[in-house]
């Protein structure tokens, strides 16, 4: 990995005087040479120490974890109104490390998030506070992920509903407050809760999809508001929510592929912008969008054929493929996901759930095993907690998203979302595996399940 | 924060609120409840709101990456109008005088442009952003935005010719940025027939060929035209074929094929090249061969 593979030589070496550096090219430069150091590190080790060193400190990350959510409950002042999503970070976490809390604490925490929920409908920061969508997303992921009737029957679905409308604006973004600011984010957070508790609507739809679209730039990935640069974040709030409104065909896909995929550097991890620094949160934004997209190939493939002059490319292939069955890309038989706009009305509704059962085994696009080897060999901090990078400090929010992206690698390959993948594309000890997510909303499969089932019951 | 829990709850719309919420900031900038307080407090006073924007310069000293401050002051900005145009494209010009890539900060001005104008100097300020650093994306990111909106300029297909030559300029000095070659894809954005049929593209990449060093760009941008109806002619066929090492297939002699099955073997040689020189991305170039062509 750390091998500079040919042509990429350092543009210094072709001049006569190098110039000086820019700012990019120090920072750049800076990263490189201390995640260089641990990977050159580990390759001279034995490999009884190079399993020690790949291993996931699931013990520290718990104490790590445990230790933030007693902390939840006194004062913790910057992120005051942003309790929700410690919640999640720290219960999507722990779920995902396969483990629980005691009772008590969750219920501690579900009375804490009810508190949080606005008479008229959505969840604020903090007691007191105005509702906000981004907090909503928080809380109801929260409760979603600590499961059970108590949990799930505490969210009142009505009156979110009720707030989500107000929140929608004409153009079809959602403010993230009463008069807060709009962007994809809160599109992202606004549908994904509507899909995932079953009150999506074509109100609540009507025109998002025109809002992200005017997103995407001339790189190919999405920005947070018409004209701001593609960065990682939303890229996925966008995709994701493309996907759940039905209208990710409308997006230039072989231009946003083409973009993620080059967000993984030399590092192995994923950086958020082009020719900005490597951040292991992005390991869920940027991997989490490859792995959305490698559920569209046919929508893709038809993009694709559609801008190509010269190649007939999927009609001939896929028919010869499946004929003598050496096709990988077995077209989705789902007609709403080959590429046509128009869904009937009541199948949105479905995406969220469907898009998880008509998995097909799919060869990932981005480096797995190398963006394993970032996150297990530099994000994770030995004593507990991950990070963005080495020389930063752990945080719950990005041991969250560097957790949630080691699951998405670890499933990357396998032919049902949930089966135990292959050791070979675990790496590390296979104790490393995680629980797998529903890469949509990020919630552990298992919970998403049981909510689907509480949910979506009356239908 | 129980002093302002009471003014809250009883909505008191007075100076000793406004002080109280300003407090309130202190203790934590990232309660969006206290700013939205506080604008309903600054509505019903009245009170002037050039001063408001000295106070979220001073909150913006101790945490610039916060929602909720650069919200206010968009909302602040608005409600002044045209006159605070200059102080924002200053105070966004400062922030990134410290960080060129801040984001809120580009979202800012962005805005600012937009509702308040100031667009005369843009292009130039990115000129200048990237003569100091060419690999600022942001900066890149802006002068799209300013050739494509700017009233004062006629648009992206009026300045493409002069953008062509500015962002070649830029691939020549650093062919690793990809910055400036993704600039060049999105100057023929909607046009693809021109971005194939523009020599300039080809002879670019051609150039970055030939040196042997930091191609990878220079082969996936020829990948990207061969899709989109590119036939690459003899000089660049050669350039990529001289870039293949020994263990790849060189079974494609393409010198006995023509037409389409020589542009389809030059674009498997291009992905085998590349799986090789940026490995990082094997399985996104094995996907891109895989959909050129039909299993044989």
């Amino acid at each position: 990995m750390s091998r500079e593979s040919e042509g990429e030589t350092n543009s210094s070496a072709a001049e006569a005087a190098p110039p000086c550096p820019t700012v990019t090219q120090r920072d750049q430069w800076m990263v490189e040479s201390q995640v260089f150091q641990i990977y050159q590190l580990f390759a001279t080790i034995p490999p009884n120490a190079k399993t020690l060193m790949l291993e996931l400190q699931r013990d520290n990350h718990m104490e790590f974890l445990s230790k933030g959510l007693r902390h939840l409950s006194s004062s913790f002042s910057v992120l005051d109104s942003n309790r929700p999503w410690l919640c999640y970070w720290i219960f999507h976490s722990i779920a995902l490390l396969g483990e629980s809390v005691d009772d008590e604490l969750e219920d501690n925490a579900i009375d804490f998030l009810n508190r949080c929920q606005d008479p008229n409908g959505g969840y604020a920061g903090g007691p007191g506070q105005m509702p906000h969508i981004a907090t909503t997303y928080a809380a109801v992921n929260t409760l979603i992920t600590l499961g059970g009737q108590k949990s799930l029957a505490s969210i009142n679905r009505d009156k979110l509903y009720g707030f989500l409308r107000r929140m929608k604006q004409p153009n079809g973004g959602f403010r993230m407050h009463d008069e807060g600011e709009i962007d994809v984010r809160a599109c992202y957070t606004a549908i994904s809760v509507a899909s995932v508790l079953n009150i999506l609507d074509d109100e609540l739809m009507q025109n998002v999809g025109d809002y992200i679209l005017s997103c995407q730039t001339y790189e190919g990935g999405i920005g947070g508001e018409p004209g701001s640069e593609a960065h990682g974040g939303y890229t996925f709030c966008g995709l994701a929510a493309m996907i759940l409104i039905g209208e990710v065909n409308r997006l230039d896909l072989p231009r946003l592929v083409d973009w993620v995929v080059y967000r993984q550097g030399k590092e192995c991890g994923f950086q958020g912008r082009t020719n900005k620094l490597v951040d292991g949160c992005y390991s869920f934004w940027q991997g989490g969008a490859v792995a959305l997209l490698q559920r569209l190939y046919p929508i893709i493939n038809k993009q694709m054929e559609g801008t190509s002059q010269i190649f007939t490319i999927s009609d001939v292939s896929e028919e010869k493929g499946i004929l003598d069955g050496t096709s990988s890309h077995a077209t989705c038989h789902d007609g709403r996901h080959e590429g046509t706009s128009e869904s009937c009305s009541s199948d949105f509704k479905n995406i969220g759930y469907n898009f998880i059962n008509e998995w097909r085994a799919q060869e990932p696009l981005f480096h797995t095993i190398a963006l394993q080897q970032y996150i297990l060999l530099c994000a994770q901090e030995q004593e507990g907690g991950l990070r963005d990078k080495p020389g930063k400090r752990r945080d719950h929010y990005h041991t969250c998203y560097c957790l949630s992206g080691l699951s998405l690698c670890q499933y990357s390959w396998s032919k049902h979302p949930d089966s135990p993948p292959l050791p070979n594309l675990v790496l590390g000890p296979y104790s490393n595996l995680l629980e797998p997510i529903h890469p949509l909303y990020n919630l552990v499969l298992e919970r998403y399940r049981e909510a689907h089932e509480f949910f979506f019951a009356e239908s | 924060m129980d002093y302002f829990r009471a003014v809250y709850v009883a909505d008191e719309r007075s100076p000793r609120a406004l002080a109280l919420t300003a407090e309130a900031l202190q203790f934590n900038s990232g309660n969006y409840t206290v700013w939205h307080f506080r604008r309903l407090i600054l509505e019903s006073l009245k009170i002037d709101l050039h001063s408001e924007l000295g106070f979220v310069e001073r909150m913006a000293a101790g945490n610039s990456k916060n929602y909720q401050m650069w919200h206010h002051r968009r909302w602040v900005a608005e409600k002044l109008g045209p006159e605070a145009r200059n102080i924002e494209l200053d105070f966004t010009k400062k922030i990134l005088s410290i960080d060129a890539k801040h984001y809120h900060a580009w979202s800012h001005r962005q805005w600012v442009l937009q509702a308040l104008g100031g667009w005369e100097n843009e292009l130039n300020y990115c000129t200048e952003l990237l003569e100091v650093d060419i690999f600022n994306n942001s900066a890149w990111n802006q002068r799209y935005f300013v050739i494509t909106r700017s009233p004062f300029l006629g648009g992206l297909k009026a300045m493409r010719e002069s953008e062509v030559l500015y962002t070649i300029e830029a691939i020549e000095g650093y062919p690793e940025n990809e910055s400036s070659w993704r600039y060049l894809r999105g100057l023929y954005k909607g046009e693809t027939a021109s971005w194939v049929n523009d020599p300039q593209v080809s002879s670019v990449c051609l150039k970055i060929l030939r040196t042997k060093t930091n191609y990878v760009f220079a082969l996936s941008t020829i990948l990207d035209l061969i899709c989109s109806g590119y036939q690459p002619m003899e000089d660049i066929r050669d350039a990529i074929v001289a870039l293949k090492t020994t263990d790849m297939d060189k079974q494609n002699n393409d010198d006995d094929e023509i037409g389409d099955q020589q542009n389809l073997n030059i674009a498997r040689s291009i992905c085998s090249i590349l799986e090789q020189v940026d490995p990082i991305r094997i399985n996104y170039w094995i996907w891109r061969k895989s959909r050129l062509l039909p299993s044989t």
